[in-house]
């Protein structure tokens, strides 16, 4: 496009030849996505007849939607899902550093941590913290705290226990693949310049990693907020905990698992933009320019922006 | 090896060089890599390493700003010896805050740049002076905007790497090494990754640093570079030193067999 915009309609004849006439031919028809869509549609009519004509109470699922034991459980469940993938994190971090180590017993025991959590299943872990007061009767730190163990060991340690050592193992790997992402010239360039070790890993490999280990972490998160559910195991009360037992004594049982399952997938979309907005922030640098977000193209369209970029500039 | 240093700039009675060898060797496992290198780098010197691949230049580049460690002999870098101390006739290793300390001196810039992704031109510049010399932010954006300008980048303070050509990286890897005032600059093979038409720019800063008087290592395939700006030549082959003097004498004549058919093959 050239930036003549105010010469006349008809340009004269030694002027650029004006743009080539767009070709106009017919398109060819599809017919064999029309019949695909016709069937997926007809499909999903048939699911939603049989669910709305089903022996569902469906009013009862916004009447406890905020139910005050429903929203106790939703509370617990997310509160357990944040502190289990925090210790989550942060022990992974450790463990992935430890199994960089030069030194072969911290980075054999790392191994060894990775290979027994992630190895069993998580709710037999979950189990086995239940009853870990079969092996230590008391627990008894001498000068600040002595108790039974049962005492000690609640249905929210064990549940916070449980998911977050688990989660330990997983976010170790994550994290290790993402350090050794990094470019090992990225290390010298900074040793060059007379950077330490740690300032080195904190200021330059760490934020590059970042890149790499933050889209399989939101994912970690979301796995988490689901798998919190098996925190019933050892009697701690979750969401699903708390829809059971309202589903039981209301006699909504199946409405109180739609509710629960509403709830998680409400929670889950959350963190999915949360997602969304922190694998861009750590993006830059990476690609030359970021696409725009979901909510600036729905400026830019309101705003009536321009409709063809290209060309110009 | 001493004898050809006859062109070096420094006046009068020689200074304690800025880098001197003795029976340098490495090896990576079984690969003998430096088989006994012997040579001194002048203060104000623009010392060039020449060399088919694999001859063991960008190896020995690395040891001297302890990258890598020297196996035997003795490498010194302004008097001090390189990764160690000697006490009482005993050699103690560094610890790595005193490598990294010694480091600090010394700048260098990669074939690849290495610049960080994930910063812009002027932090990456800004980086080390604030990080490792705890210079404040303002200082050290005052100094960065100036080695910018310098290199001729001016306009790409803001640009992250990834939107920067080639040669423009390089020169802003160029800055960023200057950023610490080094004593001396280490290029290993500084416009091997660039494209034929971008070498000049980066050349012309190198030839600029070279005006100024900076102790310059540089390994290099631009024999032009080197005839043009170098004080001292030397030609490196399977790990020893096969020939060295001044570049015009060794491009233009030279002695060894080795030189003569690895220099009409590049010439």
């Amino acid at each position: 496009m050239s930036v003549d915009v105010d010469k006349p309609a008809q340009p004269p004849a030694d002027a650029p030849p004006s743009p080539p006439e767009p070709i106009r031919a017919i398109p060819v028809r599809h017919y064999g996505r029309w019949i695909a869509a016709l069937a997926v549609l007809a499909v999903l009519f048939l699911l939603v007849r049989a669910f709305a004509a089903g022996n569902v109470n469906w009013g009862a699922i916004p009447e406890y939607l905020f139910n005050a034991d429903i929203l106790k459980g939703l509370r617990n469940t997310l509160l357990i899902t944040l502190l289990s993938m925090v210790i989550g994190i942060v022990l992974g971090v450790i463990l992935a550093v430890m199994r960089q180590s030069k030194n072969p017993v911290t980075s054999t025991v790392a191994w060894f941590y990775v290979w027994f959590f992630r190895g069993t299943p998580v709710y037999v872990q979950l189990f086995l913290w239940f009853n870990l007061g079969l092996v230590f009767q008391y627990i008894d730190i001498m000068p600040i705290y002595k108790d039974e163990w049962s005492d000690f060991m609640t249905p929210f340690l064990c549940a916070l226990l449980g998911l977050g050592l688990n989660e330990a193992a997983y976010m170790a790997e994550i994290c290790r693949a993402g350090l050794n992402a990094v470019d090992e010239g990225q290390t010298e360039a900074a040793h060059a310049l007379g950077m330490s070790h740690g300032k080195t890993l904190r200021r330059i490999i760490v934020p590059q990693a970042m890149r790499v280990i933050v889209p399989p972490t939101g994912n970690e998160v979301i796995n988490m907020l689901k798998t919190s559910s098996l925190v019933i195991a050892v009697q701690y009360y979750d969401l699903l905990q708390a829809a059971q037992n309202v589903g039981r004594d209301s006699g909504v049982v199946v409405e109180m698992l739609i509710l629960a399952a509403a709830w998680y997938l409400i929670a889950t979309t959350v963190l999915s933009i949360g997602q969304y907005y922190l694998e861009r922030y750590y993006a830059r640098g990476s690609s030359r320019q970021l696409p725009p977000t979901p909510f600036q193209r729905l400026k830019a369209k309101l705003s009536g922006g321009p409709n063809r970029a290209g060309g110009a500039a | 090896m001493t004898a050809s240093k006859t062109t070096s700039t420094t006046a009068g009675k020689k200074a304690v060089p800025m880098v001197r060898a003795e029976g340098v060797h490495k090896s990576f496992g079984s690969a003998h890599i430096l088989k006994g290198i012997d040579l001194e780098v002048a203060p104000k010197e623009v010392f060039c390493l020449i060399g088919p691949s694999g001859s063991g230049k960008s190896t020995f580049l690395r040891c001297i700003n302890h990258l890598e460690k020297v196996n035997a002999g003795r490498l010194s870098v302004d008097g001090e010896l390189v990764g160690y101390r000697e006490r009482d006739g005993k050699l103690y290793e560094l610890r790595d805050r005193e490598v990294a300390a010694r480091r600090r001196d010394i700048g260098m810039v990669f074939q690849r740049f290495n610049l960080f992704p994930h910063m812009t031109a002027v932090e990456n510049i800004m980086e080390a002076p604030i990080q490792v010399k705890g210079e404040s932010k303002a200082a050290a954006r005052e100094r960065a905007t100036k080695l910018l300008d310098r290199v001729g980048l001016a306009d790409k303070a803001a640009n992250y790497p990834s939107q920067l050509s080639g040669g423009q990286q390089q020169r802003v890897a160029i800055a960023r090494a200057l950023a610490m005032e080094p004593k001396l600059m280490l290029f290993d093979e500084p416009t091997s990754a660039l494209d034929p038409e971008l070498v000049g720019d980066v050349l012309d800063v190198m030839k600029d640093l070279a005006a100024d008087g900076m102790t310059m290592i540089v390994v290099t395939h631009e024999m032009g570079f080197a005839r043009e700006v170098g004080d001292s030549l030397v030609f490196m082959d399977d790990g020893v030193v096969v020939e060295s003097g001044h570049p015009r004498e060794v491009l233009g004549n030279p002695q060894h067999e080795r030189t003569k058919s690895f220099l009409s093959k590049v010439l």
